[in-house]
């Protein structure tokens, strides 16, 4: 174990006071009873109460909760049949096509993204709304869920899988019993990131949504360009804190399970033994 | 392979093997390479005003027609962005501004990374979530942020007032300062991430041995430490460089009138103007620029897996 030097400590703190204080004085402001953002006048939760009057943020926190629940289960199933391409098939024709087709979107500026699906949609007459914005968050975060279900992949003992198999149990019940609950955490992390890009992307969307399918960040958005309100650091941190339990649970969750698995191993060594 | 799976089990397994290399490699064949070749074609074709904003240009009824098409294909719109000294200031200005913000990410990143591995390794992964959870909350919110801190009556104005190490306000919001910070603020998870990766595998006994034989921290620091993490380095580097330079959000919300990057030249050719061939036209020239990052990366992250 090292112990930390006078500069690494400075770099700790420097470091994570840049990453922190900004969405801490967010959170604190929304509490601000005064109209004026950056004044302080007292403890106040009317800005919340002010959101669940607002119709507007209402319906397209609604549309964007619709919109990032479908793409991130889509983009799950679509990520993981990726990400096993990837890591299963040495080689298969267009195999340099399918990686670079895969890590292409996670660097790709968004607006370029974002205008070719709107190209696409209007060339083959595809009316804008719900869905285009849906399948476009589908088509970039399976690329995310890819690659972080890969990394997990890699790790994984096919043997087992191959043994089940040699067995005559049939390839997608042996992925289903015996790859998919080792897999499992990275599957639901994947997800998770899946939700989260959907819920968090404002340029794809702007480009792919059409009328009556706003949502929250494109609301957002063209509020915050008409100035900073109160109300937006309410909502804020109402989404920083859904991701933010959801991060800590999720956490919490596989540390259990890696526990448990790591005792079920400890004990069926035991007994072996 | 075994009896008793047979011929029935080799088929399905052809089948499901096949299966699923197709269903995601034809989704993003039709998502995501066709839409390209959409683009690549309108930023061929000439402006019109209408709806669509744009002169189809094929309409792929025979061969005859076809020729017809191409023989039509009009370079106008490159000829345009290469006229006109805006674009080309677009495109060199993002670079500079990813440029220099991907060094200031460095200058930031490469101290904490380094703390981070160097910390009590039951600290470690609390912290490396720590750097993690910002990025999972919301983009534009963390953007937003900066506004209250960098408006002239904001925090930051307040409290350097308060101290009285400046007499009047400064002025950072809307000024390509403030789109630095964004930048930074917003891409450092991409920069500590492969640089704390590279730091903590590496083998800790190198640096005692140098102490052993003399050498002094700094200097094995600067023979040892920092080339073994160089990896880490140019894989953050690329990571916060190449969304850099099409970025729309922060320059957008933070850098004002005055700020230009090429990311908000496009969405402006496109929601205002309606220009869509330009539009189209800025995006393809974009990619040409990132491919070579794009290409070095993924060798880099080919090498490396």
């Amino acid at each position: 174990m090292n112990r930390l030097s006078p500069f690494n400590v400075v770099s700790l703190v420097v470091g994570f006071a840049f990453l922190y204080v900004p969405i801490l004085l967010l959170v604190v402001y929304s509490f601000n009873a005064s109209r004026l953002v950056t004044v302080w006048g007292g403890f106040s939760t009317q800005w919340y109460s002010a959101l669940w009057r607002n119709q507007q943020f209402l319906d397209a926190a609604f549309v964007t909760l619709r919109v990032a629940l479908l793409s991130a289960s889509v983009a799950t199933v679509l990520g993981t049949l990726a990400a096993l391409a990837l890591v299963r098939h040495a080689d298969f024709r267009g195999k340099l096509l399918f990686s670079g087709m895969i890590f292409a979107p996670l660097v790709m500026p968004e607006v370029i993204t974002g205008l070719s699906l709107l190209l696409l949609f209007v060339s083959i007459g595809f009316d804008r709304g719900f869905w285009t914005v849906t399948l476009a968050h589908i088509t970039f975060s399976m690329c995310f869920v890819a690659v972080v279900v890969q990394s997990r992949l890699i790790s994984f003992d096919r043997s087992l899988e191959e043994a089940a198999q040699d067995l005559g149990c049939p390839p997608w019940k042996a992925f289903l019993v015996i790859t998919l609950p080792v897999i499992w955490p990275a599957v639901a992390a994947g997800w998770m990131l899946a939700f989260t890009l959907s819920l968090d992307d404002l340029v794809i969307a702007s480009f792919t949504s059409g009328p009556g399918a706003t949502t929250l960040p494109m609301r957002i958005y063209s509020q915050v360009r008409l100035g900073v309100t109160p109300e937006i650091n309410a909502i804020s941190t109402i989404l920083i804190a859904i991701v933010a339990s959801g991060v800590i649970a999720a956490t919490i969750v596989t540390k259990r399970a890696e526990v448990r698995r790591l005792r079920d191993e400890r004990l069926a060594a035991a007994e072996n033994s | 392979m075994a009896e008793d799976g047979g011929a029935g089990g080799r088929i399905g397994r052809a089948v499901s093997r096949r299966l699923a290399i197709a269903i995601p490699y034809l989704w993003l064949l039709g998502l995501f390479l066709v839409p390209f070749l959409f683009v690549f074609k309108i930023s061929l074709s000439e402006t019109s005003y209408g709806q669509p904003p744009y002169a189809p240009v094929f309409a792929l009824d025979s061969l005859a027609g076809l020729w017809a098409d191409i023989r039509q294909l009009s370079f106008d719109n490159y000829a345009w962005l290469f006229s006109d000294r805006l674009y080309l200031d677009a495109y060199l200005s993002s670079l500079r501004i990813a440029a220099i913000s991907t060094v200031l990410a460095l200058m930031i990143g490469y101290p904490l990374a380094y703390a981070m591995a160097r910390s009590p390794a039951g600290w470690r992964p609390i912290l490396v979530m720590l750097v993690i959870l910002p990025f999972w909350t919301s983009f534009l919110i963390r953007v937003y942020a900066w506004i209250g801190i960098l408006r002239p009556e904001g925090y930051l104005n307040q409290f350097l007032l308060w101290t009285g190490l400046i007499s009047s306000p400064l002025s950072i919001l809307n000024t390509e300062t403030a789109v630095y910070i964004g930048i930074v603020y917003s891409y450092l998870p991409f920069m500590v991430l492969p640089i704390y990766a590279s730091l903590e595998r590496m083998d800790g006994r190198l640096i005692e041995a140098a102490g052993d034989l003399g050498c002094p921290p700094w200097r094995a620091f600067w023979a040892i430490t920092l080339p073994l993490s160089v990896p880490g380095i140019i894989a953050g580097a690329f990571l916060v460089f190449i969304p850099a330079v099409g970025e729309f959000v922060i320059p957008d919300l933070l850098g004002g009138s005055q700020t230009l990057m090429v990311g908000k030249v496009l969405w402006d050719e496109f929601f205002a103007n309606r220009d869509w061939p330009v539009a189209s036209a800025v995006a393809i020239l974009l990619l040409i620029l990132l491919v070579a990052p794009m290409v070095a990366l993924q060798r880099y992250r080919d090498r490396a897996v």
